[in-house]
């Protein structure tokens, strides 16, 4: 309630307070006006496609295009999320959150902290390591997808290979696409790092520096607790990104090889593709859960050992 | 300062200074001098490595596209181009259609970055200026959206844009974005941050909630649109679900998605596909050089307490 409103409220003028009403009135109409657009679009293309996928779940999709769905009730829920194919694709996701969120996060504050030093042409430096905030999913996939190809790629060459090649082997598929991811978010990374150290005072570093803290000791026990928000806002982000996870597989491995690397966004796609609506459908109610459950999980127990300053 | 102030005590030319600093102390501390310059050396060192590494992948697309395609197979490879050849990129932006995916790309995004922040304006200064019933209500549900990853509505939003006959267009590629959640929670707390006097004076001025918001909500407010339209910028640019089941022929196909197609073209015109990638990371590396600061604040936005 505004200041003006307030005044005539107290002066209980019968005529004002009518005024009032109607500008309360007005008030209320232009509110509802600017917030119409969001809501138009957040009610189309957000809320009412995630609650639709619960529908769509209940139906399972004929086998042939043209029959009705059938209507299976919890059927398919259980069928697809008991299933090996799901059990497979959701530890998939999981191995590639854990081996990219924490090595980007590490990799990035290192960077951060190499280049947080007064050196003539830090700059320059600065540049170049948050140069690959420049290149999307798609470029750092292709350009690692080339120096991967066996025929034409450099790594082969340098002796990084292995048989089958390194895309087409289960064993390395997924660490292959996780290595390209690391480098992709390798800027966003510094740049969050960086941020984060140049909002510590430099008054605390000076003074941990008079008191002769060792560069170690001083690390773990003044810097790492005095930049834990922002650790902890990257490895919230990190790992709902990595959840989310779709281009990289698309472009390097489509998943394979024999589901390796199918992530649950993939598995999506793919039932999708096959216009599985309805497992499709189950698939990504199960993605909502987990990416619901890992963030409410990682708030309450991070956040307890996180240093917020007052 | 502090070197300077060292090196000019460690000159044996100045006697009133000898009287304080003795032999050994002047030992000592052109010792101290010397390590650090090696350990400035070394940290020089270290930084380049590090440099080199991740600019590796980077530095050797940029010599292949000028490479041809006997020379990139060629072992050992090339690793500066001898004889530069323009001719993958004339294939690529012509042939390869990444002349057209380019400007579907710009089109998209504008129309995206357009779209939320005049609609993330627009809620975030009711969110922050205007009492209505039911206010706290729908601020919660505008922070929902933040909870429903995209790739889970895609089914449906699929439908919907194949029933609205806006598949394989710019509207059918645009529309599920023209609005943000997080646009509009990020304005609202700068539109917050707005001395309330100044409604009041405005309001005695005769400016009604449009004019104030336009006038003098938005641009105070600049650092924070300036934040968010980097955002969207990039989110809409680097899309690549959506844009590739969305679409079915180059007439609206984004970038990320010619990228696909271009690699998908046979390994002897390997030199094309390198030179696509340049063609779609130089945009937004010439815009990386220019908006340095305003992407890093728009980057790092939430990220650390303001």
């Amino acid at each position: 309630m505004t200041s003006d409103t307030a005044t005539t409220d107290l002066m209980g003028d019968v005529g004002q307070s009518k005024r009032f009403l109607n500008r309360r009135r007005r008030e209320t109409g232009l509110g509802y006006l600017m917030l119409a657009p969001s809501l138009l679009i957040f009610s189309v293309f957000v809320f009412y496609p995630f609650f639709k996928n619960f529908y769509l779940g209940f139906f399972r999709t004929p086998p042939f295009p043209g029959l009705p769905a059938r209507y299976v009730g919890l059927d398919q829920f259980r069928e697809v999320l008991t299933s090996d194919y799901f059990t497979n694709s959701f530890r998939v996701t999981i191995v590639f959150a854990l081996l990219t969120v924490p090595a980007g996060i590490i990799l990035g504050l290192l960077l951060a902290m190499v280049a947080n030093q007064r050196l003539r042409g830090i700059g320059a430096y600065r540049t170049i390591f948050s140069s690959t905030v420049a290149t999307s999913v798609a470029v750092a996939s292709v350009i690692f997808g080339t120096l991967l190809n066996p025929q034409v790629g450099l790594l082969p060459w340098l002796g990084l290979t292995t048989n089958p090649a390194i895309l087409e082997n289960p064993k390395y598929a997924l660490f292959a696409v996780a290595v390209t991811t690391i480098w992709q978010n390798l800027g966003l990374s510094f740049i969050v790092m960086s941020s984060g150290l140049q909002a510590i005072p430099d008054e605390i570093i000076e003074a941990t520096e008079v008191d002769g803290a060792r560069p170690w000791t001083r690390f773990w026990r003044v810097t790492l607790p005095l930049l834990s928000p922002t650790v902890f806002f990257a490895f919230v982000v990190g790992s709902i990104v990595a959840f989310q996870t779709f281009g990289q597989i698309d472009l390097l491995t489509q998943g394979g090889p024999i589901d390796k690397t199918n992530v649950l966004t993939y598995a999506i796609y793919k039932a999708l593709r096959d216009q599985n609506e309805g497992k499709a459908a189950v698939l990504a109610v199960a993605l909502f859960g987990v990416t619901l459950l890992l963030t409410t999980a990682q708030m309450r127990i991070l956040e307890r050992r996180v240093h917020y300053g007052n | 300062m502090a070197t300077e102030f060292v090196g000019s005590i460690s000159k044996p030319a100045v006697p009133i200074i000898d009287l304080v600093v003795s032999e050994e102390d002047r030992v000592a501390i052109a010792k101290r001098h010397r390590r650090r310059r090696t350990s400035i050396a070394i940290r020089y060192v270290f930084l380049t490595f590090l440099a080199a590494i991740i600019l590796f992948p980077i530095y050797i697309t940029i010599v292949n596209s000028l490479l041809t395609p006997l020379q990139i197979a060629a072992r050992p490879p090339f690793f500066f181009p001898t004889k530069p050849t323009w001719g993958a990129y004339s294939d690529a932006w012509n042939a390869g259609h990444m002349s057209l995916y380019l400007m579907n790309s710009v089109i998209v995004t504008v129309l995206i970055v357009t779209g939320q922040i005049v609609t993330a304006t627009c809620a975030a200064y009711a969110f922050a200026f205007l009492e209505f019933p039911l206010k706290r209500t729908l601020f919660i549900i505008f922070l929902a959206t933040l909870m429903v990853p995209f790739e889970v509505t895609v089914i449906t939003n699929l439908t919907t844009v194949v029933n609205l006959g806006w598949y394989n267009s710019y509207a059918g590629l645009a529309a599920p974005f023209m609005a943000t959640g997080f646009g509009a929670f990020l304005l609202r707390q700068a539109f917050l941050g707005v001395p309330r006097d100044l409604r009041d004076a405005a309001a005695l001025d005769g400016y009604g909630h449009w004019r104030f918001m336009v006038r003098v909500a938005v641009p105070l407010a600049r650092p924070a649109m300036a934040a968010l339209a980097v955002f969207s910028f990039l989110g809409a640019w680097n899309q690549y679900l959506w844009p590739l089941i969305v679409t079915k022929d180059s007439r609206y196909r984004t970038l990320q998605i010619g990228l696909r197609q271009l690699r998908a073209t046979s390994l002897d015109q390997v030199n094309v596909t390198f030179a696509g990638v340049v063609i779609a990371a130089l945009p937004l590396i010439i815009l990386l050089v220019i908006f340095q600061k305003q992407l890093v604040r728009g980057l790092t936005a939430g990220a650390v307490k303001g």
